[in-house]
């Protein structure tokens, strides 16, 4: 290998180690860049999409795969390639919010539970038996049928339901690490419970629920679809991939693009959170490659 | 010589874990008595050490003097005024006060935390030094305990055991301690490395008059580093006195036995014979009477029943026995 080579090479693994990829494996760069890839898409919508994802054409309805509409067009003649670049926007919000909301309150209760016990812990855990002993797509259907079908209740109906398997998670970790040496050594120096819980605990015992997040996103978006697909969840004719595959469905014999290229969609997607869930488990130690 | 204001008084300290048993109250449940009636005081700028065999509860009572463990009886005094469980103004004045080195140098450092920052967060959470001058007060530390200011940024894992040590003795230094609890703060490190945090505490020590407990079950760094020594069995104190005199004329039979197993390098001597019959016995189910009695070469009837003795002075040391030793031939030899 020539000395250019190698410099160029040792330059591409600085430009890595600057975003924290230093040794970052195949998993994580391919999952990530699928992820970075969709919301560039999400991002740049209006100018990628070459058509309105909304707007009805009759004219063009039906259509199948061609030059004017890739991947076809549904029934209403909207395109449905726009609509998926559309949908990008709703499914990844969808992803990272259903996900970020669970994963804050899990954590922290799951934290609280672990490290306080006692009566506190029966309690936290006593509530997180209740939620886990209803199915969980009967339990978000009946939350957000109380509420009101819609993205908002959508999300409200996860915060509910989702913090539980962080907060399993959590609480198992603090058990551990709560008797370990380091603790002790803070408690030892006269360091408050709230420091020690969260600037000593959590730090080392989020990475699991980090990765756990990731394909948590996965089943948050096929949730957010299945509850879209039920009509509970977005509602027409906004461009999201769960509705497009129920609007489709219809058709599933004479216009199999309409339902086919979103679900390809959501399967692109949650791929990429697979990866990155794999690469950051790897990375964070805590699988072996 | 007038005895000066004790630094910290133990009286009576019990402490006991639940072992098993079914979660009721009250059902199957076991206990490990690992500290039982250990009674001692310590002055300021003393060095007290701690010894015994593995589990006998001298780290338990490291721990439970800093309030670390709950104890089951007895009482805590530092500097005069009572440390209780029920005042988390009490313990926490004591923590403020008193400190404690781990016998894991790396894992009683938090692995996410850079060690300078490790040692600022001692200084911030006590208010030892204005915020703008925290960094130098961190160099400063590094400094005092032998390390390089520039490792402040390093992590844990990127530092050797005995850096790490130095760390651990750079936060316990960080809040400006009267006392230091180190609980076997070598043990974990390599021979050359442990003289070097040896020394390294004992100029400190007399440098910053900080009294000092050093809990450890190598009998040659007690004795020398320490001007007094408390020999524990069984969660008890069996014998308190200054440590040259228990060395050379150990009075208790159990510190004898403890003596002698200390081997000797001398290729031509063989191994001293065992002196002890048979294991501890478990600290789950102790022995009526005196704990040592099961193993104890002198033991009389009187011996298994009823409680087990008290520490009592006896000369210029403390006893836990019913007999005036020493029993045998090494009559005479005291100081």
């Amino acid at each position: 290998m020539s000395v250019e080579a190698l410099s160029r090479g040792n330059w591409l693994a600085r430009g890595f180690g600057a975003l924290g990829l230093g040794r970052a494996n195949l998993n994580l760069r391919l999952g990530a860049a699928i992820i970075v890839g969709w919301a560039l898409i999400a991002v740049f919508a209006p100018w990628i999409a070459p058509y309105d994802p909304i707007t009805h054409n009759l004219a063009d309805k039906l259509q199948g795969p061609s030059l004017l509409h890739p991947l076809g067009t549904d029934n209403f003649g909207r395109d449905i390639l726009s609509r998926v670049i559309y949908g990008a926007r709703i499914d990844l919000q969808m992803g990272v919010l259903g996900v970020l909301f669970p994963f804050l309150i899990g954590t922290t209760l799951g934290a609280i539970a672990g490290y306080a016990g006692g009566w506190v812990d029966i309690l936290l855990m006593r509530i997180l038996d209740v939620v886990l002993a209803f199915p969980f797509l009967v339990l978000m259907l009946a939350i957000i049928a109380i509420l009101q079908p819609g993205l908002t209740s959508f999300y409200i109906a996860l915060a509910l339901v989702g913090w539980v398997s962080y907060a399993r998670l959590v609480r198992a970790q603090v058990l551990v690490l709560k008797t370990s040496d380091f603790v002790t050594a803070a408690r030892s120096l006269g360091f408050g419970r709230f420091r020690i819980l969260f600037r000593h605990i959590l730090p080392n015992c989020i990475a699991g629920s980090i990765v756990f997040s990731m394909s948590d996103v996965v089943l948050v978006v096929l949730a957010g679809s299945s509850i879209s697909y039920l009509g509970l969840g977005v509602q027409p004719p906004t461009a999201e991939w769960g509705v497009m595959i129920a609007e489709g469905q219809n058709f599933i014999t004479t216009a199999w693009w309409i339902t086919t290229f979103p679900g390809l969609a959501i399967v692109l997607m949650a791929f990429g959170f697979s990866l990155l869930a794999d690469g950051l488990a790897e990375r964070f130690g805590l699988r072996q490659p | 010589m007038s005895a000066p204001l004790p630094l910290l008084q133990v009286r009576d300290l019990a402490v006991r874990f639940r072992a098993g048993g079914v979660g009721l109250p009250g059902f199957g449940a076991r206990y490990v008595n690992a500290v039982n009636h250990v009674s001692l005081s310590i002055a300021p700028g003393e060095t007290l050490g701690v010894v015994g065999e593995s589990g006998c509860g001298k780290s338990t009572l490291g721990r439970a003097i800093l309030n670390l463990v709950d104890a089951q009886g007895g009482e805590v005094r530092f500097e005069g005024d009572v440390v209780s469980s029920h005042d988390p103004s009490s313990i926490a004045k004591l923590r403020a006060r008193a400190a404690m080195i781990f016998q894991d140098p790396y894992a009683s450092l938090n692995p996410k935390l850079a060690i300078g920052e490790a040692i600022a967060e001692v200084l911030r959470v006590h208010r030892k030094t204005q915020p703008e001058k925290v960094a130098a007060r961190v160099a400063e530390l590094l400094y005092l305990v032998g390390l390089s200011p520039e490792l402040a940024a390093r992590k844990p894992h990127q530092l050797s055991g005995g850096q790490c040590q130095r760390v651990g003795i750079a936060r316990a230094l960080a809040i400006e301690p009267r006392l230091i609890i180190a609980d076997e703060c070598v043990a974990a490190l390599d021979v050359s490395i442990q003289a070097q945090i040896l020394n390294l505490l004992m100029e400190l020590q007399r440098q910053m008059n900080l009294s000092l407990i050093f809990i450890s079950h190598d009998l040659g760094v007690v004795r020398h580093l320490c001007r007094r020594v408390a020999v524990m069995y069984l969660g008890r104190i069996v014998e308190l006195g200054p440590t040259e005199q228990v060395f050379a004329a150990p009075q208790h039979p159990y510190t004898r036995a403890l003596l002698a197993a200390v081997p000797d390098i001398d290729p031509d001597r063989t191994l001293n014979p065992a002196q002890l019959r048979g294991e501890p016995p478990s600290p789950l189910d102790l022995p009526t009477g005196c704990p040592f009695h099961p193993r104890c070469p002198h033991a009389q009837e009187v011996c298994a029943r009823g409680e087990a003795p008290m520490l009592r002075a006896s000369g210029t040391r403390e006893l836990a026995c019913h007999f005036d030793l020493p029993l045998n031939s090494q009559q005479g030899e005291g100081p």
